[in-house]
């Protein structure tokens, strides 16, 4: 907009150099503290509650890391900016806090890309701080600049480049609220070198109003009581509930309303741990790799009551023959998410929790015996199912050693591919915040660095990260923050030596043709040593328990290399553009059974 | 089908980028945009000229609202406004048919803002089928050139609706 003009932000500081001028200026007549800009960051994120956050240094963020050096804030290097992201996010998931991550300008703040984009499109708070060149140089081409703000804009939920010391503690408290309320996401704020070292003076801590932004948390209630109606009618409900529900802290109510009204829950990947999936009601994960009796409710369900979920397209399949039975009701919190993929006809717009709670309060109890009878027939029919005779080891049979030496009391986070389905599947996910996955993005290298930020989030838990090779690979640097943490993160890694997932599509779409997807991997348990974390090799499926057993007692870091099964798939699928009740792989399990 | 919709926002760096860019990126089709400030020193109007249909454009207001520096969107759609480009045009005007162009401009209430030895100027301000009908009438002419504004537009006083406009 308006090229020439500058706003009212950008007055009096565009020289840069000018130290001290806002200070000076603005403050003759105060009591208020004068601070640096680099003084107020830290005391900024202290009064935001901020006690661990993650950070890289570089030569724009000097002046902020020098106050930093004896602040009370457990701070954590990673090896890498966007590792420290992903940790920043595995704190955020694990704890329900805003997770906080520092990088310096230029390669700091690209770096960050995928990190950011990765809790953008999981709806996960943050708040990113980059460094920025000096405000003159700003535009010039100088050594480390890039343009941060204009390259996260689309993956942030906001950002701010701060030009003037003046804004920048208001700036963070908004970035802070921004981040946590409403559809969580990352917020980045740019700040220049010269506006980390201009002094101004500290405010108190104020209401924050922001006129373009005004989430609407409690539903309409001729909504809610429509929604009522409707679930009191309908003899074949479903609840499809994802990640919303999980961020809402709403997975009490929706345990309320589920028992209350007698409906069955399936869940997104994200949403896996939002209804305890040891509970007759659950029907576990719905979508491509969900299972069938997820899928074939959903698609024979009369109502459909989507909760903090989107409608992708992994979840959907083909979008028109989606539920084609059902009336929809859809809860969330962000009204963009609503109508996008799918026309609902009760939309409710506002926060899981408190819509969740009131729709329970108008709900009555309906038997829906031939309903459930028909859900329990494709449970005994189509359960999740592998070849547990085999003597090699099976993905899922190391999945479901850890699910029985570990039960409800882990946290289990994953990278992205065939294991992180396993995991879905395998695992009985009990609680939220339990499970910690890259779903939006599907970001491979997630799983270590998240795992190292839950760990950190939750220090007395036990916190897993179920792996892939490739993975694991990409992110496998981070072992030397778990050791020097003294973090004692454990990592399974799923070794079959592939991309799996792209592999499987390989052998069912390109006819076998591996191209590219298989990879020469170092020896894990190695290169773990040499990280100074444990490594174990588990080449022979008798080993897999004591394996698990030692990795779980263990107090530093552990690595365990599983050789699984090269060419396991998984199943059932839907494939790309079929619907939800097009699954392959049920006929193999028939054969087996 | 074209649909208007006004965005207030925020007069900050970026926000016209932001705006653009969540166009770009969702793939939604602008015909026209309006940039320009308001009353308030802190805040612009955004006029926007969307090609789509109804889910499209709800889509497109919804999106808009999301982004934090937009205050408040408003979709003219079904509404009765008044909206108007400016345009410049420079036509073709030999001395011998120079006054059919100036009787044509008198027509469409547009002024002359520059005479050259062969061309005039003409400045139109109006809806846009004016416009177009002024274009085509100046055809024959021979158009050298011609810069359009982008739509603007405000809600008709007259409707119930104007009590709500900003």
């Amino acid at each position: 907009m308006s090229n020439g003009k500058m706003d009212s932000r950008l007055r009096g500081n565009d020289g840069g150099r000018e130290n001290n001028t806002s200070a000076s200026k603005n403050n003759s007549n105060s009591s208020l503290p004068i601070k640096t800009g680099a003084e107020i960051v830290v005391s900024t994120l202290i009064e935001q509650g901020v006690d661990t956050m993650f950070g890289y240094l570089g030569g724009v963020v000097l002046p902020l890391f020098d106050k930093l050096y004896d602040a009370p804030i457990n701070f954590i290097i990673p090896r890498h900016e966007q590792g420290g992201c992903h940790m920043a996010d595995g704190y955020a998931r694990a704890s329900g806090k805003v997770g906080v991550m520092v990088a310096t300008s230029g390669p700091g703040a690209c770096n960050l890309v995928t990190g950011i984009a990765n809790a953008m499109m999981d709806s996960v708070p943050l708040v990113v701080l980059t460094g920025q060149v000096r405000t003159d140089l700003i535009g010039n081409d100088a050594f480390q600049e890039a343009d941060t703000t204009g390259i996260t804009r689309p993956i942030t939920k906001h950002n701010v480049i701060v030009k003037d010391v003046n804004d920048l503690q208001q700036t963070i408290r908004e970035a802070f609220h921004i981040a946590k309320t409403g559809r969580p996401g990352p917020v980045l704020i740019d700040i220049p070198v010269d506006v980390e070292v201009n002094k101004c003076e500290a405010k108190p801590l104020g209401e924050i109003t922001l006129p373009g932004y005004k989430p609407q948390v409690k539903g309409h209630h001729r909504q809610i009581t429509m929604a009522a109606e409707e679930i009191n009618k309908s003899e074949r409900p479903v609840l499809y509930v994802g990640g919303g529900v999980i961020a809402a802290n709403a997975s009490e109510e929706l345990r309320t309303l589920a028992k209350k009204a007698n409906i069955p829950v399936t869940m997104t990947l994200l949403g896996l741990g939002a209804y305890d999936q040891t509970q007759p009601e659950s029907l576990d994960m719905l979508g491509m790799h969900g299972t069938a009796y997820a899928n074939y409710a959903v698609q024979e369900c009369d109502l459909l009551i989507a909760v903090g979920s989107r409608f992708e397209d992994r979840v959907t399949g083909k979008i028109k023959a989606f539920a084609p039975k059902a009336k929809f009701i859809h809860i969330d919190i962000d009204p963009s998410s609503i109508s996008k993929n799918v026309i609902v006809n009760i939309p409710v717009v506002g926060d899981a929790k408190y819509i969740l709670g009131e729709l329970a309060n108008e709900v009555k109890y309906k038997e829906r015996k031939e309903w459930f009878d028909k859900i329990a027939g494709w449970k005994s029919k189509f359960p999740l199912q592998y070849d547990v005779k085999s003597p090699n080891i099976k993905p899922q049979y190391v999945i479901e050693q850890i699910w029985e030496a570990t039960k409800n009391n882990a946290i289990i986070v994953t990278g992205v591919g065939q294991h992180q389905m396993w995991t879905a599947q395998f695992y009985k996910h009990t609680k939220p915040r339990h499970f910690i996955t890259s779903g939006g993005l599907g970001t491979m290298g997630f799983g270590l660095p998240a795992a190292i930020g839950a760990q950190l989030a939750k220090p007395d838990m036990t916190v897993i990260d179920i792996d892939g090779d490739s993975s694991f690979n990409m992110t496998m640097n981070e072992l030397c923050t778990a050791v020097q943490y003294e973090l004692p993160i454990k990592v399974c890694i799923l070794n079959n030596g592939y991309m799996g997932m792209v592999r499987q599509w390989q052998e069912l779409f390109y006819g076998k043709r591996y191209s590219k997807s298989s990879l020469r991997n170092p020896e894990f348990a190695a290169v773990a040593e040499a990280f100074g974390a444990v490594g174990i090799t588990v080449e022979k499926k008798s080993d897999v328990k004591n394996a698990i057993a030692k990795m779980l007692k263990e107090k530093r870091p552990c690595l365990v290399d599983f050789k699984v099964e090269r060419e396991e798939n998984v199943w059932p699928m839907v494939a790309a553009g079929k619907s939800l009740n097009e699954m392959d792989g049920l006929n193999i399990f028939e054969r087996m059974a | 089908m074209k649909h208007i919709i006004s965005a207030l926002v925020h007069n900050r760096p970026g926000v016209l980028a932001h705006v653009a860019g969540m166009f770009a990126a969702r793939a939604f089709n602008i015909d026209s945009l309006a940039v320009g400030r308001t009353d308030d020193p802190e805040l612009s109007r955004m006029t926007i000229v969307v090609l789509g249909d109804d889910k499209v454009v709800e889509q497109v207001r919804k999106q808009l609202e999301k982004i934090i520096d937009v205050v408040k969107v408003q979709d003219y759609t079904l509404k009765e406004v008044i909206a108007h480009d400016l345009m410049l045009v420079c036509v073709h005007a030999s001395a011998e048919k120079r006054h059919e162009i100036l009787a044509l401009v008198e027509m469409f209430k547009g002024k002359v803002v520059d005479i050259g030895q062969k061309f005039v100027m003409v400045e139109l301000a109006d809806g846009e089928e004016k416009l177009e009908a002024f274009i085509n009438s100046c055809k024959p002419y021979g158009i050298k050139n011609m810069v359009r504004t982008g739509t603007v537009a405000m809600g008709r006083l007259s409707t119930p609706s104007a009590t709500e406009e900003l």
